[in-house]
Formats: C-alpha cells, structure tokens, sequence
C-alpha cells in the first residue's frame, strides 16, 4: 500500500498521477479462510480491521453481494454523536466516537471527521427534563455534554427559529464533540487498511447458504462458490434476519426502510448537527453545501431500499417551523436504506445458537455513529469467543432474560 | 405509497389512513410459558425477504384491526382478509402462489 501524504501528492503530480495504484485489491476467494465476515459495509470492514490490528488474525475474507459501503455505509446522514442515557450505549457510542477523533491517521485514509458539534432541542418540557437527566448520566459516564439554553442556542444556529408557536425552543442537548465524517471514506479507509493485511475484500458475491456440522458453521455458500470458515461473522445489518434464516435461527429484528433527503447546495448557513426529535427531523449541512436531512422510520417491512413518499413530507414538514428557510430550498436526492429494528431498539452483538457463528446487527436506524465502536466490540468477540466489556450487555439473549437496553424509550424515538 | 382495502368497512385507501402493526398469525405464549416461547412470541420475527402476512389497523378509519398479505421485495399486496383466523385464507394462498411459484407457503 502506497501512504498517502503530502509528499505523495507531490510526487504525483510531477507525473500525470499515474503512480496511485488501486486502494485495496480485489482478488477471488480462496477455499477457506480462519474467518469469513459477511458483509463489508462499515460494521464488517471496521471488524476486519481491528480483527487484524488487535488479535494478529488476517486470515480473512470479507464478502459483500454488492458493492463495498453501497448498503446504509452509503445511505446515511453521517451524524456522530454518543450522547446516550444508557451505561452500555454510552460506553460503545462514545468508544466508536473517540476512535472516530484519530481515524484519519490510524487508517492513513481522510475520512474528513468534523466534530462541529451536535445539538438535540428540548422542544417540550418533558424533553428538557429528560436531556437534563441525559446530561447528569453523561457526565458520570464520562462523556461531554452540556444542556443549553435557548439564546445559547440561537448564537450557535443562527436560521433557528426559537418562538413556536406550537413547539418553542426551550434549550438542547450539546455534544461539543460530536459531528460528522464522510460515509464512504470511512467504508473506502477501511478496506483499504483490511486489503494492506492481505485480507480478501470480495466484492460482488451474495451468499446463499451456511452450511453447519454439529452446531458449528463449516462452510458457506455464495455466487463465487463455496468458502471454508473456522469462524463465521454476520455482519449486515437490513438483512441480518435472511442470513439468520440460512443459519438456522430467527432474531428479534425487523426490516424496514429509513429515508433521507439532500437540498440543493447552498451557502454556509449552518455549521452545526441539529436533531430535532420531538418533530422528529434532524439536519446538517454538507460540506458540498446541500441540507443533509433525515427524519423516522417508515412502518413497515420492507426490503426494497425506498420508502413511502409521505415520510418525507412529514420530515421537511417537521422541520419547517424550526428552520423556515426550509420552506424554500428545492430538494434534490432521496433515497432509501433497510435497517434492521430490534426489539428495544438497541443494537445485537452476540454469539448464536451455532457456536463459531457470530452476529452484529439491529443497529437500526443509527449505525455509522459506532462503526468503529461495534468493530471493536465484535473482533474482540470473534477472536475470544467471548464478548468484551463494550459487548456483553448487547447480547441477544437480554431479550430472553428481560434485560432491555431501553434508548427507545429514553429517547422518546427510535434513535 | 401503499394501498390497502380494509377487509372490515370495504375503503380502499392510501396507506397514510392505516397503521401497520406487525407480523400475523403469531402464537400468542403468556404466563407459564417457557421463557424460550415466551421470548419467539414477543421478539423473533420471521422478517421474510418476499411474502409476508402482517397486521393492520385501519386507524384513520373504522378503527379495526385486519390482516394483509404483501411482498416485502416488491411492495406488492396480494389481498387482505378479517383479523379472525388462524391462518390466511385460500384464495389469498392460491393467489400468491400464482405469483410467486418458489414462495414455500405459509407456515
């Protein structure tokens, strides 16, 4: 792998930039590896890496049925933030944050990590005495976050509307250090640290069955054959419940479709993350200048990667009040990612009823905030075979025992 | 945008006038159950790439609760039916068969 610096752009542009090579290689798959991740969107890569850089085992493939970070890598709103009321979430979210902060460096690769600051608005108050208690938890859990008041507000998100009239602003929720980064780089980073350790990026290659011995995965299935695993990672987030089905078990996880929208691009106007979620609509401005906006879930199953048109009414809708300069941007993109929604809406990262299968999944409609978190969490499960402290709380058995991670409810919205 | 007919009051109207309430045809487990069955009834999903029988609500309606048979890959509602039974009805069945030959049939 040729570094990236300075220097190298120099170098290059004394020849027509012809010297940069490919970033990660694309090879065919060999017949078995120690380990097979599916799926080489964040959550997969980011567990290959530290699979690698942590625990020395670079035997492995990670396979993808499309192409690398084309799911909901590329399909997010690219908010980074850990500012969570529960011990676990907190614990992983503020881990995959601080990681983020030196992402660019360990990777060797600009993942253009922005920490400009995210802000969730007390717009009722009930919210604001729920971020208050937010504000208590974080601090005893080490994470910097600090409740604002309005005209605080108002002088970090000038466009804001504070008034009303059916929902004032009454102060939010700061994260200083939370932010943005770009999705692809991230994904791209990745695979191209995993492809310098002489792992197998292989892309373009569904999977179509596991095969298992004894309780234990041997094997699987996919279009470019079959592929030997002594271990096997499931990482794929909206279709999690497919792969589980091939595997033999059922997961508490349902799919379904999370839209998101860009404006035209215009003018510096806002140089922080707003979330509004008692409206439900949140937005940042890209550094190309578009309005990057999100909102809800739609309701229902759905594999199709598009949503019901009127989600999206009701998230400009939402935001309007808040942000009227809304009302006159012209909208530009819209698309569509399958997440996979768990029972108390907090992520899995578990062992399965196969013993050296392993899954990573339910992150629902907030996973690129913690793809280096969960990669953490889930090589340190793959390779001990046992979860690590940022990991045990979110194993698939809480919901048989009744030990609910419940973000849900204290956030009022899926999150 | 989907659009259902509600079995219950015969409106056939765009999805925004319906809320969607999950999988059908579940086995309910209460008290007493073993903690496994009791765990598959209120979390594991079958969350089926293709065919899927699920409930809805016609909320901006009658008010009831019916069920629908829909492909989760094409969005496709091959029929909806009453809330009262135990399984989809046969027409919606041979229906789906119809269309979809590799579909496995309900279980």
């Amino acid at each position: 792998m040729k570094r990236y610096s300075a220097f190298a752009i120099a170098r290059e542009a004394f020849r027509q930039h012809k010297g940069w090579g490919e970033a990660w290689k694309s090879p065919e798959p060999r017949a078995a590896y120690d380990v097979v991740i599916v799926g080489a969107g964040g959550h997969g890569l980011a567990t290959a890496y530290y699979l690698g850089k942590r625990y020395g085992i670079t035997n492995v493939a990670i396979i993808e049925k499309g192409w690398l970070g084309g799911g909901n890598t590329g399909r997010n709103t690219t908010i980074i933030r850990s500012n969570y009321l529960q011990d676990p979430s907190a614990a992983i979210y503020e881990k995959s944050r601080a990681l983020y902060e030196t992402l660019s460096q360990d990777l060797n690769y600009n993942i253009m990590f922005s920490p400009r600051g995210v802000m969730m608005l007390a717009q009722t108050e009930h919210e604001k005495r729920g971020y208050l208690r937010t504000e208590r938890a974080n601090a005893l859990q080490g994470v910097e976050t600090r409740f604002i008041e309005p005209a605080e507000v108002k002088r970090l998100v000038p466009i804001i509307n504070l008034a009303g009239p059916r929902y004032p602003v009454l102060g939010a929720l700061w994260q200083p250090r939370g932010g943005t980064a770009r999705h692809d780089a991230v994904a791209w980073g990745y695979a191209r640290a995993c492809s310098d350790m002489r792992m197998h990026v292989i892309e373009q290659c569904a999977v179509t069955g596991v095969e298992s011995a004894g309780g234990q995965v041997t094997a699987v299935n996919t279009t470019k054959g079959t592929i030997g695993c002594k271990k096997l990672g499931i990482v794929v987030a909206g279709h999690s419940g497919a792969l589980a089905d091939m595997a033999g078990f059922r997961l508490p996880v349902e799919s379904v479709a999370l839209q998101a929208l860009v404006s035209e691009p215009i003018k510096p106007c806002m140089d922080v993350v707003v979330m509004a979620n008692t409206v439900h609509g949140y937005m940042s401005q890209s550094d190309k200048g578009e309005m990057v906006i999100g909102g809800g879930a739609d309701q229902f199953n759905n594999y199709t990667q598009r949503g019901s048109w009127h989600h999206i009414e009701e998230t400009v809708r939402a935001l309007i009040e808040t942000f009227p300069m809304v009302s006159r941007l012209k909208m530009l993109r819209q698309w569509g990612g399958i997440v996979d929604m768990t029972g108390d809406r907090s992520p899995i990262i578990s062992k399965t009823p196969l013993g050296n299968c392993f899954i990573n999944c339910g992150w629902g409609t907030g996973g690129f905030k913690a793809i280096p978190g969960s990669g953490w969490a889930m090589a340190e499960l793959i390779a001990k075979g046992e979860p690590g402290p940022l990991a045990a709380e979110f194993s698939m058995t809480r919901f048989r025992e009744g030990r609910f991670i419940d973000e849900s409810v204290a956030a009022g919205v899926a999150h | 945008m989907l659009i259902l007919t509600c079995p219950c009051c015969g409106v056939t109207a765009e999805e925004t006038e319906f809320h969607a309430g999950g999988e059908a045809h579940l086995k309910r487990f209460g008290p007493g159950s073993a903690d496994a069955e009791y765990e598959a009834y209120m979390f594991n999903r079958k969350n089926p790439r293709g065919v899927h029988f699920e409930r809805w609500r016609h909320v901006y309606g009658c008010g009831k609760w019916f069920l629908a048979a829909r492909c989760t890959m094409a969005l496709e509602v091959f029929g909806t039916y009453p809330a009262q039974t135990h399984e989809p009805p046969a027409e919606i069945v041979a229906k789906i068969k119809s269309k979809r030959p590799e579909w496995e049939g309900f279980a």
